[in-house]
C-alpha cells in the first residue's frame, strides 16, 4: 500500500470527512454503556443514510476489532478506515472520543464525590433500560448481513449461551465463530 | 489520593513512576485485552502494578459507566490525570490505543486482500454472528442488574424494550431517543430514589 493510497479519501470529500466528524461527535455524549450501543446509529448513518458501506462491511469492522487485542472501541477506527481511509480514522476516532474524554477528565477532577449524590444515582438507574435496549438494538444491526442463514442464528444463540453461563474468553468464542463461518457461512 | 487505599495487611500502593510508565503498563493491558480489556485492567492496574486498591479500582469502574464513551478508555484518563496531569492522561489513552489500533487496521487491510476468498468471507460472517452475540450477552448480564435498579423492573423493561423498538427496529436517530426516553427515565428514577429516601 503507497502513501497516496493511505491518504487517499476514498471519493469522499473534505466535506463528508467534517461531517464524519460531527456525527462521531454528537454520538460521543450519547454512548452511554459503551461505543458499542452507537452502533446502530453509527450503522443506520453510514449505511443508510449516507451509503458509504454496507452491511457486511460494516459487521465486518466490528468482527475484525472483536478479534484483534485492545479496547472495542476500536470498531470505530476500522469504521473511519473503510470509509476514507487515514483521515476517516482521525475524523471518527477524534469524534467519538473528544466529548466524551473532556468530560472524564472534568468529572475525574471536580466531581469525583458526586457519585452517590441523588442526581448521579438517578442518571445512572435512569439510563441503565436504555443501554440495555441499544445493546439489543446492536446485536440485531450486527445479524444483518446473516439473517438468513441458519447457522448464524446458531452462532447467535450458542455464544450468549456461552458467555452468560461461563467465563470462557471471547476470544475463543470469535475463534470458533471463524471456524464455524468457514465451514457453513460461505 | 493514591496513596491512601489499602488495609495494613495489604502491601502498600504504588505510583507510576512516570508518563512512560503509564504508557507502558496500559499498553501492555490493551494488548492482552481480547475481546474486552476490563478483567485485565483489573489484573494489571490492582494485583500487579498496585497502583488502585480493589475498593479504588470498583469507585473509578462505577464513574467509567456513568460517564459516556468506553470505561476503559474513561478510567485510563483519569488515572493518568491523577498522577501526571493531562500529560499522563495522554499517555494512558495513547498506550491503551495506538499499538491496538495499528493492528486493528492492519487486519482490516489484509482482509480487504482476502475479500473474494470464500472461506475467509464466510469466516468473517461467522465472528459477525459471535459478535452479535457477545453484545446481546452483555445485555442479558445488564438485565439481571435492573432488579436492583429503583425504577423497578416493569418499567425498567419498557424503556428497553422502547429503547430496543425506536432505535433497533424503526431506525429512529439516537439521539432523540436517548434525550426523550433517557430523560423520562431519569425524572422517574429521581422521583423513585427521593421516595425511597424521605421512607427511610
Amino acid at each position: 500500500m503507497t502513501l497516496g493510497e493511505l491518504l487517499s479519501l476514498r471519493g469522499l470529500g473534505w466535506a463528508d470527512v467534517l461531517a464524519l466528524w460531527g456525527h462521531f461527535t454528537l454520538l460521543s455524549l450519547l454512548a452511554v454503556g459503551g461505543a458499542i450501543t452507537t452502533a446502530p446509529d453509527m450503522q443506520r448513518w453510514l449505511v443508510g443514510q449516507q451509503g458509504w458501506m454496507t452491511d457486511a462491511q460494516f459487521t465486518t469492522g466490528v468482527a475484525i476489532a472483536q478479534a484483534a487485542p485492545g479496547p472495542n472501541i476500536l470498531f470505530v477506527a476500522v469504521m473511519g478506515w473503510q470509509v476514507a481511509g487515514v483521515a476517516g480514522v482521525v475524523a471518527t476516532m477524534l469524534g467519538i472520543m473528544g466529548p466524551s474524554s473532556l468530560l472524564a477528565l472534568a468529572v475525574g477532577r471536580f466531581g469525583q464525590r458526586r457519585a452517590e449524590s441523588i442526581p448521579m444515582r438517578a442518571f445512572t438507574a435512569g439510563l441503565t433500560p436504555l443501554t440495555l435496549g441499544l445493546l439489543l438494538s446492536t446485536g440485531w444491526v450486527l445479524t444483518a448481513p446473516t439473517r438468513a442463514e441458519w447457522a448464524a442464528w446458531a452462532l447467535v444463540l450458542g455464544t450468549v449461551m456461552v458467555s452468560v453461563r461461563s467465563r470462557l474468553s471471547p476470544m475463543w468464542m470469535i475463534a470458533a465463530g471463524a471456524l464455524a463461518g468457514a465451514l457453513w457461512l460461505r | 489520593m493514591p496513596d491512601t487505599g489499602g488495609t495494613p495487611d495489604e502491601p502498600p500502593l504504588r505510583r507510576p513512576a512516570s508518563c512512560g510508565d503509564v504508557f507502558r503498563v496500559f499498553n501492555r493491558l490493551a494488548l492482552q485485552g481480547f475481546g474486552g480489556v476490563l478483567p485485565v485492567a483489573h489484573r494489571e492496574l490492582v494485583e500487579r502494578e498496585r497502583w488502585l486498591s480493589p475498593e479504588q479500582f470498583v469507585e473509578l469502574l462505577t464513574l467509567g459507566q456513568v460517564l459516556p464513551g468506553p470505561n476503559i478508555v474513561n478510567i485510563a484518563l483519569i488515572i493518568g490525570d491523577r498522577h501526571f496531569g493531562w500529560r499522563g492522561a495522554a499517555a494512558a489513552c495513547g498506550g491503551l490505543l495506538v499499538v491496538p489500533m495499528f493492528i486493528v487496521l492492519a487486519l482490516a487491510t489484509v482482509y480487504q486482500q482476502f475479500a473474494g476468498n470464500a472461506l475467509v468471507v464466510g469466516a468473517l460472517r461467522g465472528m459477525g454472528a459471535v459478535a452479535a452475540g457477545l453484545v446481546v450477552a452483555t445485555a442479558v448480564k445488564l438485565a439481571r442488574t435492573l432488579r436492583s435498579n429503583p425504577l423497578g423492573q416493569p418499567a425498567s423493561l419498557m424503556l428497553a424494550a422502547a429503547t430496543a423498538l425506536m432505535v433497533g427496529a424503526l431506525r429512529w436517530p439516537m439521539a432523540g431517543v436517548v434525550l426523550g426516553l433517557g430523560g423520562l427515565g431519569m425524572a422517574l428514577a429521581w422521583h423513585r430514589i427521593r421516595q425511597q429516601e424521605t421512607a427511610r
